[in-house]
């Protein structure tokens, strides 16, 4: 079935499935900002502990996602991982730390003798759910403003340096944040996670004052949120992109090539269009009414916003980690990815994903008829 | 040569994964194990409906939990840290190495993060055959994710099912079968899963014994030992049988980590099989290969070669015999080997060249003879040779290889043992009474942990100094970052793994003090 396919369709066929990853990983970035508003919408222990039990039954899907999604990164395009991984260590370690100590603190928190106290796992999640956010946010920001590294796979000749990828400049990722695309995206990571989060608790938690708190939240996280997406998207369309000549594979500038690529490839201009819909929509139905429903707008939009912006990185003859050092080294989906005879067999393995995410809507759906109030938690016996 | 390879930043890139591996499965082991036996111990509660079994489920679920979670912590930093300290590696390699790791992520991970969260939720919400499934799910999804791993291990130890390309400079995928069912890899993972098994046992045993010794939860602690007990004694035939298929394996495809276990500087017909040994620096040696002696040793006669080739005679190559070549037993000295590895590596750059000069002449003749077979079975097979600057750098610490073997292997034939014991005790209704024997499985649970680790030990620090055998060396898998950064870096992971595992403990410990609810 797939070994009909031609490498190039297979290397956009692994693009489109990381992208699928990473727009899922964005979606259930929710938890990580319902974990930066424990103490906003929880006024005390028992809110908050409504609000911590109500996460940290999802929390592994996230941290599942993120992890496939690495795997699946370095199974289809492992010159990435050698090249951002090795290069930009500082913002990758970063993150890493950001997400060891979220791993432990749901299990340990409210645990008899768990030495550090509470406070100290809420304030893990707390980290984890800002700073992982705009770290994640800002690295992936990188896709389009470009990193300083190169790449020479005969180093591996040179006994004395084998080394194939190298960053250039001795801050290690940490020039990222000196970029205000960058930034903003990373930004608008929070702050929609953040919605995110409230929009969950909204349809999973059932107890007034928490509502209450949360729809004024929302709308506090909506402003800013608008304003950070909003300038990462002008600067994106109107900023020099990163094309790829499809004969040579040469790269080159060339002005406006994000807008160009939402033109030349409609479906992705539409797919994006419709996902910001869809994320306002579900904002905006939440703010006034009783509504549960904005998370299943608002996440499915989120999905197909983040999926777009994946495409557009790295479909329409564009280099989706683009090297400012030296353009010839930048990363395409042609020349960074693994073998045709891998991409063949891993794609086998795909054919997995829509049988994953059924059951994970299975089980999800069976635990979840019930809404979280006080008298569920009371009757729990596995409580964080 | 290595002016510019900084070998301190190698060994601080060894030492930082070397942290994040062993605290990793310090937590890893107890989850694969304990996750079969509290689906045993469910089963039993819908079997037979009696409440007790569902009170002794929940108590070994709750310190399932607490250890699961760190498990996950420090598990994450294992699968980025091959991007992030081993770029190289990853580029090299990664076409045949990142297909587990992904299939681990979308199999194995979700499978277990999905039905966990049944698991420990869905009690009153889901039927209970529902809840057992998810049980006996998340054992599943735990040990699937232990074959991919120690799949993507095991090739790293044998690399087969691929050939190098010269174009891309990498080593590529040519059949996934071959890799995914390597003997090597079976004979991985069947031993590590079985050790988790027996730690698991041995866990459930001691703490359970615990109880015994201040007679507490009576009922609980012997429907415990006896589920651990027999679960514990099962895998260890298998722990016994793999592992010694593992070590026949080994003297084939890593002759030299072989020599290292059993401390054999020079071959032998019928080599013996030091049982229990002492090292020391042999007296009067000067050379700069540092030889060890056995200042005391119980020696199994013949038993070595019996073991590496199924005969009692056999020649048993010794480190020397590796090093310097034994051309009477068909052993090719290192010197030669990267002599061959510095040709197949010229072979490349001259490809390079001529690609980049537009000679297409000699860029088809050496492209072609990187896939000329007689070209890759003496040259390019021993391509990582050609990092090496002196022979004696494929010696690995045989004092460590030699105690971590010892120490794994004895320690597994006591566990057996003291199942056993245990297991006869409780039969005869008389485990009460052995108070020597219940302490003794008390402090055999750190004891479990000490021989899992020796086994990762063995298996990483033996094979020294190839991250893939024979392939690539340790020194040319790095990134390209300084030692600084790299030291901090460990530091840090070392400050927060040691408390994570402070924490870690204190709750067990306050668990195992609650008891069940």
């Amino acid at each position: 079935m797939f070994e009909s396919l031609s490498y190039l369709a297979l290397q956009q066929y692994w693009w489109a499935i990381i992208s699928l990853l990473g727009s899922l990983l964005v979606f259930l970035l929710f938890v990580q900002g319902g974990q930066t508003l424990i103490y906003t919408l929880g006024k005390n222990e028992k809110e908050r502990t409504i609000l911590v039990n109500s996460l940290g039954r999802k929390w592994e899907f996230t941290f599942t996602t993120l992890v496939t999604f690495g795997g699946a990164f370095f199974a289809s395009f492992p010159l990435f991982y050698s090249t951002s991984f090795g290069g930009a260590y500082w913002v990758w370690i970063a993150i890493l730390f950001c997400f060891i100590i979220q791993a432990v603190s749901y299990e340990f928190r409210s645990k008899p003798a768990n030495v550090f106290g509470p406070r100290t796992f809420e304030t893990f999640l707390f980290i984890n759910g800002a700073l992982g956010t705009i770290l994640l946010g800002t690295a992936i920001g990188t896709f389009f403003t470009g990193s300083q590294f190169s790449v020479d796979l005969a180093n591996i000749t040179q006994v004395n340096d084998p080394v194939i990828s190298r960053w250039e400049t001795p801050y290690r990722g940490l020039e990222a944040a000196l970029n205000i695309q960058n930034v903003s995206l990373g930004l608008t990571v929070f702050f929609l996670a953040r919605i995110l989060g409230i929009l969950y608790f909204l349809n999973n938690v059932e107890q007034p004052d928490i509502h209450v708190r949360a729809k004024k939240s929302l709308l506090r996280n909506t402003i800013p949120f608008l304003v950070v997406f909003l300038t990462f998207v002008v600067l994106l369309l109107t900023r020099k992109g990163f094309a790829v000549d499809p004969q040579t594979g040469s790269v080159y500038y060339e002005n406006y090539k994000y807008l160009h690529n939402l033109f030349t490839m409609p479906v992705v201009a539409i797919l994006f269009l419709t996902g910001t819909l869809l994320v306002l929509y579900g904002i905006v139905i939440s703010l006034p009414g009783n509504t549960s429903k904005g998370i299943w707008f608002s996440g499915p939009g989120t999905v197909l916003v983040v999926f777009s912006l994946f495409c557009l990185a790295g479909y329409g003859n564009t280099a989706y980690y683009p090297s400012t050092f030296d353009l010839q080294s930048s990363l395409t989906i042609q020349n960074s990815s693994s073998s045709k005879y891998t991409l063949v067999t891993m794609s086998y393995v795909s054919l997995m994903v829509p049988f994953v995410l059924a059951y994970i809507f299975y089980a999800w759906r069976s635990i979840n008829r019930e809404k979280i109030t006080e008298a569920e938690i009371q009757q729990e016996s596995h409580l964080y | 040569m290595f002016e510019n390879i900084d070998t301190s930043l190698v060994d601080w890139s060894r030492g930082q994964f070397a942290l994040t591996a062993m605290y990793h499965w310090i937590f890893v082991p107890l989850t694969l194990g304990l996750s079969f036996i509290i689906a045993i111990m469910e089963s039993l509660y819908v079997k037979t409906g009696q409440e007790e079994w569902k009170k002794i489920t929940k108590f070994w679920m709750t310190l399932f939990g607490i250890n699961f979670a760190i498990g996950v912590a420090t598990g994450i930093i294992l699968e980025f840290e091959f991007g992030t300290n081993w770029s190289n590696y990853s580029w090299f390699v990664g076409d045949i190495f990142g297909a587990p790791l992904a299939i681990e992520g979308i199999m194995a991970f979700f499978l277990e993060s999905t039905f966990i969260a049944v698991m420990f939720f869905g009690w009153n919400k889901v039927s209970r055959k529902f809840h057992l499934v998810s049980t006996w799910l998340v054992a599943f999804g735990a040990n699937l994710s232990a074959l991919w791993i120690l799949v993507a291990n095991a090739w790293m130890q044998n690399p087969v099912g691929m050939h190098f390309n010269p174009d891309t400079a990498r080593n590529e995928m040519l059949n996934f079968w071959e890799v995914l069912l390597s003997p090597v890899a079976i004979s991985k993972f069947i031993h590590t899963i079985t050790s988790g098994y027996v730690l698991a046992a041995i866990f459930v045993i001691g703490i359970s014994s615990w109880y015994l010794l201040r007679s507490r939860e009576n009922l609980l602690a012997k429907r415990s030992i006896l589920i651990a007990a027999v679960f514990g004694i099962l895998s260890s035939v298998m722990l016994i049988f793999s592992g010694d298929g593992s070590a026949r394996q080994i003297a084939h495809i890593q002759p030299m980590k072989f020599a290292a276990l059993e401390g054999l500087y020079n071959g032998q017909e019928g080599a013996g099989l030091v049982a229990i040994g002492v090292m020391a620096t042999a007296p009067g040696d000067t050379n700069s290969r540092n030889v060890k002696d056995f200042t005391f040793s119980l020696e199994i006669p013949n038993f070595l070669s019996y073991m590496a080739y199924g005969k009692f005679d056999a020649f048993v190559p010794g480190v020397n015999d590796l090093v310097d070549g034994n051309p009477q037993r068909g052993i090719m000295s290192v010197a030669e080997k990267m002599e061959r590895g510095r040709f197949a590596r010229e072979s490349l750059a001259l490809l390079k060249n001529a690609r980049d000069n537009g000679d297409s002449a000699t860029y088809n003749q050496i492209k072609a003879r990187f896939s000329d077979d007689t070209f890759k079975e003496n040259y390019f097979r021993y391509f990582g040779y050609g990092f090496l600057d002196n022979p004696e750098s494929v010696i690995p610490n045989v004092p460590v290889a030699f105690y971590s073997f010892h120490i794994m292997v004895g320690l597994g034939f006591y566990f057996a043992l003291l199942m056993i014991f245990v297991l006869y005790y409780l039969y005869k209704d008389k485990l009460e009474n052995k108070r020597f024997l219940l302490r003794l499985s008390v402090f055999t649970i750190p004891l479990a942990y000490i021989a899992s680790q020796a086994g990762w030990v063995l298996a990483e620090m033996g094979r020294q100094p190839w991250v893939i055998q024979d392939l690539l060396p340790t020194m040319a898998a790095i990134s390209h970052i300084n030692t600084t950064t790299v030291q901090i870096t460990f530091w840090l992971f070392a400050v927060l793994f040691t408390a994570l595992l402070i924490a870690e403990l204190s709750i067990m410990f306050k668990q195992i003090k609650i008891g069940p609810k």
